[in-house]
């Protein structure tokens, strides 16, 4: 049987991987997929908890974190659709005109 | 090790590779790839935690909603000739630093905490208790959720949608 440890720690390393994405990658679109990747790992590892407790509430948490997730995914790509017309690019480090 | 262990680090493997390969690939179609399997070794594993009915959501939702929408994302912001994702240089020092503090903390809660011993009863079904459980103690954040999603859905088209000459 697999310890919870080892579920966590799986769920830590998508974590991981997922912030290295969004802090080093330029591409608001690759980016975006780095974001749900940390969101993935969240799920995982509230699935594991809830699991491991015998607790399904959980698993609803996990529901609502999936309802949000596909709202920001059609608002932020339709975020990166507009920028894209506006400015030609999806470099976020060429779309700076927020910055002060 | 009997076979469910195998099939925990089949997919636990599987997971963690491709998503480095969404990371670390240049190319931003192989990335969008990279995902799908990504989110297939996640359901996989849900099913192992036995969360049949979610490990179906995330599989309908995830592949067959967000993946797709970031298809469509990579297929309008991109030219077909240029696909090459470009890697930050001047924010590499910065992002190791923030990376390797949390990574260091998650690393030191992970080995500190005293995980309970005790494995888990596999449930029944889990259709039928979620399903429960969102009627009667959740039914608010549901109704929420179901709000939020129209407000989202509703935003989108605004915030994409080609902006007309506006009449005087």
């Amino acid at each position: 049987m697999i310890p919870l440890g080892y579920y966590i720690a799986l769920s830590a390393a998508l974590f991981i991987v997922g912030v290295v994405g969004v802090l080093t990658l330029r591409n608001a679109i690759v980016i975006f997929m780095s974001v749900e990747l940390m969101l993935n790992s969240a799920n995982l590892a509230l699935i594991a908890f809830s699991a491991y407790s015998g607790d399904a509430a959980g698993q609803i948490l996990v529901f609502f974190v999936i309802a949000v997730a596909a709202a920001e995914s059609a608002v932020g790509l339709a975020i990166i659709i507009a920028l894209f017309r506006n400015k030609l690019t999806v470099n976020i480090d060429e779309v700076n005109v927020l910055k002060w | 090790m009997n076979w469910y262990d195998i099939l925990f680090y089949a997919f636990a493997l599987i997971t963690v590779v491709s998503a480095a390969g969404v990371v670390l690939s240049r190319n931003i179609v192989y990335a969008a790839f990279s995902l799908l399997f990504t989110f297939f070794g996640v359901a996989a594993l849900y099913v192992l935690l036995s969360a049949d009915f979610l490990a179906i959501t995330q599989i309908l939702l995830y592949v067959g909603g967000v993946l797709v929408l970031i298809v469509f994302g990579v297929m309008l912001t991109n030219r077909a000739n240029k696909v090459e994702v470009k890697h930050g240089g001047l924010t590499l020092a910065p992002a190791v630093l923030v990376a390797g503090v949390i990574a260091g903390t998650l690393i030191g809660v992970l080995t500190t905490t005293k995980w309970p011993a005790a494995s888990f009863e596999p449930y029944e079904e889990t259709a039928r208790p979620l399903g429960a459980l969102l009627m009667t103690q959740f039914v608010l954040p549901f109704e929420l959720a179901s709000v939020l999603l129209l407000v989202a859905l509703v935003g989108a088209v605004i915030i994409a949608r080609r902006e007309k000459a506006r009449r005087v």
